[in-house]
């Protein structure tokens, strides 16, 4: 809590603090950081008017393998949303402290994949002119109206456990940010709300993000239950399966944080916080990280040991494929690298530096979109009926160029949402780290 | 509701049963005909069960004519009053000749990456000779598709037929993963069709025309049954391999013999494909025994590991 009376060196400090977690301009490489992912989206978005136009044709999705990429970007997407619950709430509610520098970060995360998520589902519809009819003609017994339903509320909640925490350091921003543009500085005044670091506020603002961080952690596990019931509640070897549920979850928090710490990485280099995002917060994010490596890892044993261990008829050509077929290089490779190298790395303290941290955690990121792509593509090209007189490419699903194109330009746009988010509000709390400065320093319990 | 007399007459027998239908469901209009407008009776005189189920006798003249109407897509959600339809396949008799397969493609105006109907080869085990096995939407009673469908496009009738409305379908094709069968198949680009087909106005009965983004499959041909005729699958199979019928009447036809359903699954031991997946499908299939033709590959599935087991 704010100190009124402070002396002149908190004071001084607060002062540095707030200078240097003020939002600053883009640097050149932030400039062509911005450029590129502004030209990616550019292409995704022709190629989606191309689709729009000429129908998911330009997909190699067919019959068969009637979901694709665009699926498995979205579960993907769902995923690495989880972040911002796991941070916000799950850290804060067990007292973990040390999270306080990271949790802007993970809510920006969260609220750009969770949009980004709705957004690649509607890329993925053969009708998205008809949208509405999910509203207007919704059927209660359908996974994707639960779908609907928790996404919707995870995004509300997600973009308020964002904003809350944000007003302290907006109405800073209004009192200090000097050097920006006018349309900024009215930005900041009108989303402050008129805060004036008053108790009586703060108090408010405190019970309404305890009460958002217990609401979230359902929700959080609802919409990835929910993606995974999209596979678990049907009949297809590979997805039918009771473990589901927990195994999504899991993989989600492990992508998660693993998408902080690349964050966190790429921030503290790019707005030198070295003192704010420090060698210890590295050291505690790969601790997490390794644990939830660890419980994923428990999940994976499961899902694909259990049923090749019994090795029923449908089951063994959905397992085969993976473990020693077409699918297996890239099989082995997302356990290996994704999970395996991750886990016996972070183990040791040596690995739990930034910068082997940041490679291990792009490692992860990279590993668990093609986990999701493992997990929705191979069941597809394994239906109970022989597959006769389909040609070729109907077999064996090869996503096309345009539709890389179109679910690379939606991860480039949560980047870019990510940018701009971090150009415009400070992405470490700067309210918050006075305050468990001031806090540390008089030997105070750290309110939270 | 059990047949009253012996019709050998698929055709026949279905236009009379649907002749109940057609009182049953014009009672009211009926009426009003008899008060308003004197007609002339012919004098040729017609058999009808009343929805009472009584057989009545009245002059053709007051039969009101089954008018070949456009069934509209809320219109279609209704089915067929008071029947079940049924379909059992007979997979001794099944040559590949796929006639059923060309006239469905034919009438629903499916391209060739569209197929309602596939005509697969099977093997049960590796010792038991491979047969073919027509499959296409089995309209189950449990059906997984309408379970998971997000806007009640795709919908179970009364008469226990199966359809889609392809002008509510938002192409999540969610349907189609579910589907067990691969019975579903998505207008992936903009379907061509000839002039007259694609001002057709559409019907969930008819499935044409199709649109680019939405699921079609086999609809069981609900606008020619309405017509008393048969689904165009089973009047072209030269083999008699479809028969096609009413529960309700326990009565299936191929065209060539009317035989009782309950009969004929008893005799023939009539199964369900994947029955334990609890889907409870309408299409029963007769067992590849005592055929009438030996097993001969075709080009897709020479030389190929097609061989499925059940």
């Amino acid at each position: 809590m704010k100190n009124k009376t402070s002396s002149t060196s908190s004071g001084k400090r607060s002062d540095a603090i707030t200078h240097d977690l003020m939002p600053r301009p883009f640097g050149r490489l932030g400039h062509i950081w911005v450029g590129t992912l502004l030209v990616i989206c550019a292409v995704g978005l022709y190629f989606y008017i191309e689709q729009i136009r000429f129908g998911l044709g330009i997909t190699a999705m067919r019959d068969y393998s009637t979901w694709g990429i665009y699926i498995a970007n979205f579960v993907f997407f769902v995923a690495i949303s989880l972040v911002g619950s796991l941070m916000s709430a799950i850290l804060k509610l067990s007292g973990a402290h040390w999270r306080t520098p990271l949790t802007r970060i993970s809510e920006i995360i969260a609220v750009a994949s969770i949009l980004f998520a709705a957004l690649v589902i509607v890329i993925d519809m053969g009708r998205p002119d008809r949208f509405m009819n999910v509203i207007l003609h919704a059927r209660i017994q359908s996974p994707i109206t639960w779908d609907v339903i928790v996404i919707s509320t995870y995004l509300v909640i997600s973009l308020l456990l964002l904003y809350l925490p944000l007003i302290p350091d907006l109405a800073i921003l209004r009192d200090h940010h000097k050097d920006g543009s006018k349309w900024q500085h009215n930005l900041y005044k009108i989303l402050a709300l008129g805060w004036s670091h008053h108790p009586e506020q703060e108090k408010i603002l405190r019970r309404s993000e305890q009460i958002l961080a217990v609401l979230i952690i359902p929700v959080a596990f609802g919409i990835h239950t929910v993606t995974s019931w999209l596979f678990a509640t049907t009949l297809r070897p590979g997805w039918d399966s009771n473990n589901f549920g927990p195994y999504f979850i899991s993989g989600a928090f492990m992508v998660g944080a693993g998408g902080v710490i690349a964050a966190m990485y790429v921030f503290r280099r790019a707005y030198h916080l070295e003192q704010y995002l420090t060698d210890k917060h590295f050291d505690y994010m790969g601790k997490l990280l390794v644990l939830l490596s660890l419980v994923y890892l428990y999940f994976n044993i499961n899902e694909y040991f259990v049923p090749a261990y019994k090795m029923k008829a449908a089951e063994s050509a959905h397992l085969e494929q993976l473990f020693f077929g077409s699918y297996s290089p890239l099989f082995w490779s997302v356990q290996i690298f994704g999970m395996v190298i991750p886990i016996l790395v972070l183990m040791f303290r040596r690995g739990r530096k930034p910068l082997t941290m940041f490679i291990i955690a792009v490692m992860v990121i990279v590993g668990a979109w093609f986990k999701r792509f493992l997990i929705v593509i191979p069941t597809l090209s394994h239906p109970f009926i022989p597959m006769t007189r389909v040609p070729e490419s109907w077999q064996h699903y090869m996503p096309t160029f345009k539709e890389w194109v179109i679910t690379g330009s939606t991860l480039a746009g949560a980047l870019l949402i990510i940018t701009f988010l971090s150009r415009l509000f400070p992405i470490i709390p700067i309210a918050e780290t006075i305050e468990h400065e001031e806090a540390a320093r008089k030997g105070k319990p750290i309110l939270d | 509701m059990k047949p009253t007399v012996q019709h050998n007459d698929r055709r026949e027998f279905l236009k009379k049963g649907l002749g109940i239908a057609a009182v049953a469901g014009s009672v009211t209009a009926l009426h009003a005909f008899q008060q308003d407008t004197v007609v002339e009776e012919t004098g040729e005189m017609v058999k009808l069960l009343s929805p009472q189920g009584e057989i009545v006798e009245i002059d053709k003249a007051y039969l009101k004519p089954i008018p070949e109407v456009h069934i509209s897509p809320e219109a279609a959600r209704e089915g067929i009053p008071n029947r079940r339809f049924v379909m059992v396949i007979d997979l001794a008799r099944c040559k590949n000749l796929r006639k059923c397969h060309d006239a469905c493609e034919k009438m629903h105006h499916c391209g060739p990456d569209n197929e309602f109907l596939k005509i697969l080869k099977m093997q049960d085990t590796k010792l038991a000779a491979p047969y073919w096995q027509p499959t296409m939407c089995f309209h189950c009673d449990e059906p997984p598709c309408v379970k998971v469908c997000p806007v009640d496009a795709t919908y179970k009738r009364e008469d226990g037929i199966v359809l889609i409305d392809t002008e509510r379908c938002i192409g999540c094709r969610f349907c189609m993963v579910a589907c067990p069968y691969s019975a579903r198949t998505f207008d992936w680009s903009e379907p061509e069709f000839p002039l007259e087909v694609a001002h057709q106005h559409y019907s969930p009965e008819t499935s044409i025309p199709h649109k680019m983004g939405t699921v079609s499959k086999c609809d069981f041909c609900p606008d020619v049954v309405r017509q008393g005729e048969m689904p165009h699958c089973v009047s072209a199979c030269p083999n008699g391999v479809f028969y096609f019928g009413d529960e309700y009447e326990d009565a299936v036809s191929n065209g060539d013999e009317t035989v009782r359903l309950s009969d004929l699954l008893r005799d023939r031991a009539g199964y369900r494909y994947m029955e334990d997946l609890g889907t409870k499908p309408r299409v029963f299939y007769l067992p590849p025994v005592n055929r009438s033709f030996p097993f001969e590959e075709d080009e897709f599935t020479i030389n190929k590991g097609h061989e499925h087991e059940k």
